[in-house]
């Protein structure tokens, strides 16, 4: 037993303990602290089967972005759990007897002897200068340049969607229209003359105030 | 050595706590969307070590756009979800009927 297969047995072992945590905590806010321990071990799962761009960009940009928003809308939400997990236990049996089931299929068809070592032999190891990044940069911008920017697009759709979905105008609140703004007219829109009666003149307590402190002086 | 099987079913395994999750959980809709982002988790793990194995660099690109679909869903879901918080003021699942389906 290697040092990879150590590796390989304990991050294993956080991420599926991770996820049963996921779905039986009831606090929706340390499921997602859950999630993210999963998605952090799994990246270095990953790693070991040297995808080390994906790796990253799970830590980087899937913990980092998406989880976070994940967080921010629990936090924000203020949800009483009370009331969602009154009925966690009905269907406990249910949901173990699909999930035995799920497992014990797959073991019977994904199993050492379907892809076990001798039909999969392990890939010989990759020369000291090869870069996942490279690689991966190369068929992207080269081979799945079409999908590429269909990617691109979903994610400007995601953006329109989601602040379209949440943009809602207070009538309380005071905001500038900047199309009024610009076109404002140089000469009556700017400045408006007003009659207005004449100042009086200062009173004489004032004047007899400050010569009584220039006389200090 | 660690073989293919070992990370698929690593994936299956994943895959199945997230579909007892949705059973568990099914009234909750925040939990909901974290036991979808686990199966994209245990489906890409899959074909990662597929990618890996076969020494072909496909998977992990197809990894690539399913990590972008599953942060766009996110943040569409989670911009859905706020405003149904907002109208409703609930995000337990029995008391969306307004659609009277």
């Amino acid at each position: 037993m290697g040092f990879e297969k150590f590796l390989f047995y304990v991050f294993g072992a956080i991420t599926v303990v991770a996820a049963g945590m996921v779905v039986t905590r009831r606090n929706p806010v340390h499921a997602v602290l859950y999630l993210v321990l999963a998605f952090v071990s799994s990246a270095a799962l990953w790693l070991l089967l040297e995808a080390e761009f994906l790796g990253i960009v799970l830590v980087l940009v899937y913990v980092g972005a998406v989880m976070v928003l994940f967080l921010f809308v629990v936090m924000m939400l203020d949800v009483e759990v009370a009331s969602l997990s009154a009925q966690f236990i009905r269907h406990l049996p249910l949901g173990l007897i699909i999930a035995g089931v799920m497992v014990v299929n797959l073991v019977l068809i994904l199993g050492p002897s379907n892809f076990g070592l001798q039909r999969f032999a392990k890939p010989i190891g990759r020369a000291a200068d090869y870069s996942n990044t490279a690689v991966l940069g190369m068929d992207l911008y080269t081979k799945y340049l079409y999908q590429f920017e269909i990617a691109a697009v979903i994610l400007l759709v995601a953006i329109v969607a989601a602040i379209r979905l949440t943009l809602r105008h207070r009538p309380e609140t005071k905001y500038q229209d900047p199309s009024k703004q610009v076109r404002v007219r140089k000469g009556p829109d700017r400045i408006r003359v007003i009659a207005m009666p004449p100042e009086r003149t200062p009173r004489p307590v004032l004047i007899a105030s400050t010569e009584k402190e220039e006389a200090a002086e | 050595m660690i073989a293919l099987s070992d990370y698929l079913l690593l994936g299956g395994l994943l895959f199945a706590i997230a579909v007892a999750g949705i059973f568990l959980n099914r009234k909750n809709v925040i939990v909901l969307l974290m036991c979808i982002e686990l199966m994209l988790l245990a489906v890409n793990m899959n074909f990662i070590a597929f990618s890996h194995f076969r020494d072909d660099a496909a998977g992990q690109i197809f990894v690539f756009f399913i990590l972008t679909v599953a942060a766009a869903e996110a943040a569409i879901g989670l911009a859905i979800l706020v405003v149904l918080f907002r109208n409703r003021r609930t995000i337990n699942v029995d008391d969306l009927d307004m659609l009277k389906g």
